[in-house]
């Protein structure tokens, strides 16, 4: 066999990265005998279906990749600080712009919100579980597999590096020859399964398993974005599925989708990436508007303004999501009419969500707000989203596009949309629904110096990137002249972006302090919360609910604790029914990944047998009779009675 | 496991009719897989490069065989299904077997006719024409494929365990899935086949 092809030679960079990566292994095997946690880790951990644990694995990842993709950016803005910088070479640099893109929407910015969704969408709607545990399990471990694949690009074969869109032709086998697109097409098709499945999964729980009372308008914000949100999985995942699969086809078996000749058709790609890619948006998006709905709601202690428009909106939004994916290449050439169409559509989506912020104005408006962490992400995000939303419609306008395009405007725009829009709130949902899930609150004082530092660095990273796009700058560049004037501009970038990685390092910092230090929250709703999630109690117990609380106002808890409307009207606990811990999507999800590391290298004979594996593991979890196991009513009494005590179980 | 025995057995637990719903959602999921394969067909209809076009290559007999085949398949497990609810095991295995026996010879046509269009010099790297037929016909191959050995596997426990509301739930659900490779075969031979035929 030829071993070449693994190796990726040349730059002390990819070596550093490679010893750090062997180094982290060892320390993590080591570190894990040492301490005798193996058992700990595959009992509670590797072969759990608890939702709770399930979101906290999510969270993890998308905290690790975001580390990953930080290191990304940091290397791209140290690259291009000065003119003809020489840290990078231009194939490191390609690599490293795509994966950052890769790795922030797909490995960040979803798991972070699927995570937080099985964390709290089954407290929202009282809720024990999601509908199909297992299958939760099996989404999270293909997500996991995913990125893990992609992860090893890095220094097995090298990573894909025409950009995170991968236009064709320049993706194809003829001008990419290496793995890197091979690794693209497996990484993403393999954590696209698992988060298709997630779709499915939620749209069940929402709509099936709501405790009684209440109705689909009298759900939480939240409950509503994320069953918005997963329908627009439904539908936009499958595009993605088949553009990928085509993708692997054209690079692994030679057929003709989106080659230059023989009938191919090259922006073919470029509109079936798009179709998915425009709805993808908004599905970091929606959950985001729902975690800030909440919060605002929350801290100006009042019921959301509009609630009706709100979720109309959203409706609205994702419609036209699907309608829009053009505005992506208004250059690709396809005539004025086409243009004007896909103009239009995308301006029209600035009304719904013009619609959301006045909404949460209006719920500001007389609140007796206080300025807590997560309120002040969230209050950051408003006129900050608002500068993202408005030059994107400046980029809506097909002809004057021709001027903006793949400029570094257009890069500034998106994380002008982006990172207040979904990276604020999944922070803003990290501080607010930390003391649910662990037991105490993340130091405020700690959260807000975090605050201050990324709000200030993030402006100053990214908005001289406007004025640099307008000066001719484009994206994707990897270095540039002294004459060209980029100089001054791209240096206040990269200060800024250092200060964004100080800001992160506090945040982090937060999270190990108080968890040492922070004294143990025994109210279960520090917030004076509103909605469910805030009335069972902190940790939350194995089966969320000792009894399922009844639904007759929007904000249940707010009506139980304010207006005497009671949660309970049966006090009667009886025994509960719970599914049992399985290894299997573990294993699935192990399979899948070698399955796609043979097939990223055309390693035929291991990839059959892989996919035998696949079918497989997929017989033993049909013919599995486990109906999982009870919690009598007497085990139930006495945690809650420990818990009510304020003991931990 | 509370039983609601005013509804049929598939449905009889909450598990079970939510298994059916997602299921159903799931489908909707291959509603924009399928459409997508056919949007790439039909962009890619008349790319047929130096290659063979769709009226050149097609041949009516084979195809209306698959057609009959697959359309009397989704009638048989119809029987099954109502086989299974009126308790008759033996019945509901006899039709589920003819079913999955009808999908096999579905399947093996279809590789005849693939290996009948390679010999021609049709094959999946020839043109743009060629590999959005081979890629559609071969998703949807794929899945009888899939349902073949996944209607073995649930025969097999409605063998050994019986006509449970568990094995019930996994029958029903099963005949979601034939019912649709159905509805999707309708397309590809009227849009495919008759139309490439014209």
């Amino acid at each position: 066999m030829d071993l070449d092809k693994f190796k990726v030679h040349g730059e002390p960079l990819i070596y550093g990265a490679m010893i750090s990566i062997a180094l982290a292994t060892i320390g993590i095997l080591v570190g894990l005998t040492y301490f005798k946690k193996w058992g700990y880790l595959w009992r509670e951990w590797l072969t759990t279906v608890d939702h709770k644990k399930i979101g906290i694995m999510y969270i993890l990842a998308a905290l690790l990749m975001l580390f990953r993709g930080g290191v990304d950016a940091m290397m791209m803005r140290l690259q291009t600080a000065a003119p003809e910088m020489k840290f990078l070479d231009a194939q490191h640099y390609n690599e490293v712009f795509t994966t950052h893109g890769l790795i922030m929407i797909l490995f960040m910015a979803m798991p972070f919100i699927i995570g937080l969704m099985n964390v709290i969408i089954p407290l929202q709607i009282g809720a024990r579980d999601v509908a199909f545990p297992r299958l939760n399990a099996v989404s999270f471990w293909l997500f996991f597999m995913g990125a893990m694949l992609l992860n090893i690009s890095f220094v097995i074969g090298g990573s894909p590096d025409a950009g995170w869109s991968a236009y064709f032709p320049l993706a194809s086998i003829e001008f990419s020859p290496t793995v890197g697109n091979n690794y693209y097409s497996l990484a993403l098709q393999i954590s696209g399964i698992g988060t298709l499945i997630t779709g499915v999964n939620f749209i069940v729980t929402i709509l099936k398993m709501r405790a009684p009372g209440m109705t689909l308008m009298k759900m939480p914000m939240f409950t509503w974005s994320v069953l918005i949100t997963n329908v627009i999985i439904v539908f936009a995942f499958p595009v993605l599925t088949v553009a990928l699969a085509l993708m692997m086809f054209d690079r692994l078996f030679g057929s003709q989708f989106f080659t230059m000749a023989n009938g191919g058709m090259d922006m073919l790609w470029a509109n079936l990436f798009w179709v998915w890619g425009h709805p993808e948006v908004y599905i970091v998006i929606l959950p985001a508007f729902g975690i800030y709905s909440e919060i605002i709601a929350t801290f100006s202690k009042k019921n959301l303004y509009g609630y009706t428009s709100m979720v109309f909106s959203m409706v609205i939004i994702s419609l036209l999501s699907f309608l829009v994916w053009a505005h992506h290449f208004y250059t690709m050439g396809q005539g004025a009419m086409v243009n004007s169409f896909f103009s239009i559509t995308t301006m029209a989506i600035a009304v719904p969500t013009g619609v959301k912020i006045f909404n949460w104005l209006f719920t500001l408006r007389k609140g007796r707000i206080t300025f807590t962490t997560p309120m002040l992400y969230t209050l950051a995000f408003i006129p900050i989203f608002t500068i993202g939303g408005v030059t994107g419609v400046m980029l809506a306008m097909a002809s004057a596009d021709y001027q903006y395009h793949n400029t570094m405007f257009l890069v500034a725009h998106f994380h002008y949309v982006l990172i207040p829009g979904a990276v604020f709130a999944v922070i803003a949902g990290f501080h607010y629904w930390f003391p649910k899930v662990f037991g105490f609150r993340l130091n405020e004082r700690l959260g807000k110096h975090a605050f201050w530092w990324i709000i200030i660095s993030f402006n100053v990273t990214f908005f001289p990137l406007f004025f640099l796009g307008l000066m001719g700058m484009t994206r994707r560049l990897y270095t540039y002249s002294e004459e060209s004037g980029f100089g001054p501009l791209n240096m206040l970038s990269f200060v800024g972006a250092v200060g964004l990685a100080i800001g992160f390092l506090i945040l982090v910092y937060n999270i190990y302090w108080s968890t040492r230090y922070m004294p143990r929250d025994t109210t279960n709703d520090p917030w004076d919360g509103r909605t469910l999630e805030w009335a069972t109690h902190s940790p939350i117990p194995l089966y969320n609910f000792a009894i399922v609380p009844k639904v007759e106002t929007r904000d249940a808890l707010w009506s139980a604790k304010h207006d005497n409307i009671p949660l309970y009207t049966d006090n009667k606990i009886t025994k509960i029914h719970m599914p049992s811990n399985t290894g299997k999507p573990f294993i699935l999800g192990v399979i899948f990944f070698f399955l796609g590391f043979f097939l990223v290298f055309s390693m035929w004979i291991p990839a059959i047998v892989a996919g035998i594996g696949v079918i497989v593991m997929l017989g033993f979890m049909s013919f599995d009779k486990d109906q999982g196991y009870y919690i009598s009513a007497e085990e139930v009494k006495a945690t809650e009675k420990k818990l009510m005590r304020g003991e931990t179980v | 496991m509370k039983i609601d025995a005013s509804k049929p057995l598939e449905y009889s637990t909450e598990e079970n009719s939510n298994k059916i719903f997602g299921f159903w959602v799931f489908l909707g999921a291959e509603i924009p897989l399928f459409a997508t394969l056919f949007t790439v067909y039909f962009v890619m209809v008349n790319r047929f490069a130096s290659g063979p076009s769709g009226s050149e290559l097609f041949e009516i007999g084979p195809v209306l065989m698959e057609t009959f085949l697959l359309l009397s398949s989704s009638f048989t497990i119809g029987l099954a299904v109502h086989a299974m609810r009126l308790g008759y095991k033996k019945a509901t295995m006899v039709f589920m077997a003819i079913t999955l026996l009808m999908g096999l010879a579905f399947v093996g046509i279809e590789i005849d006719e693939f290996f009948t269009y390679v010999h021609e010099g049709a094959t999946l790297q020839t043109s743009g024409f060629l590999s959005s037929l081979f890629v559609l016909l071969g998703t949807h191959g794929l899945h009888v494929s899939f349902g073949f050995l996944w209607g073995v596997g649930i025969m097999i426990q409605l063998w050994r365990r019986g006509i449970t509301p568990a094995t019930a739930n996994k029958t029903f659900i099963f005949s979601l899935f034939w019912h649709f490779l159905d509805v999707v075969w309708i397309f590809i031979f009227s849009f495919v086949y008759l139309k490439g035929l014209m």
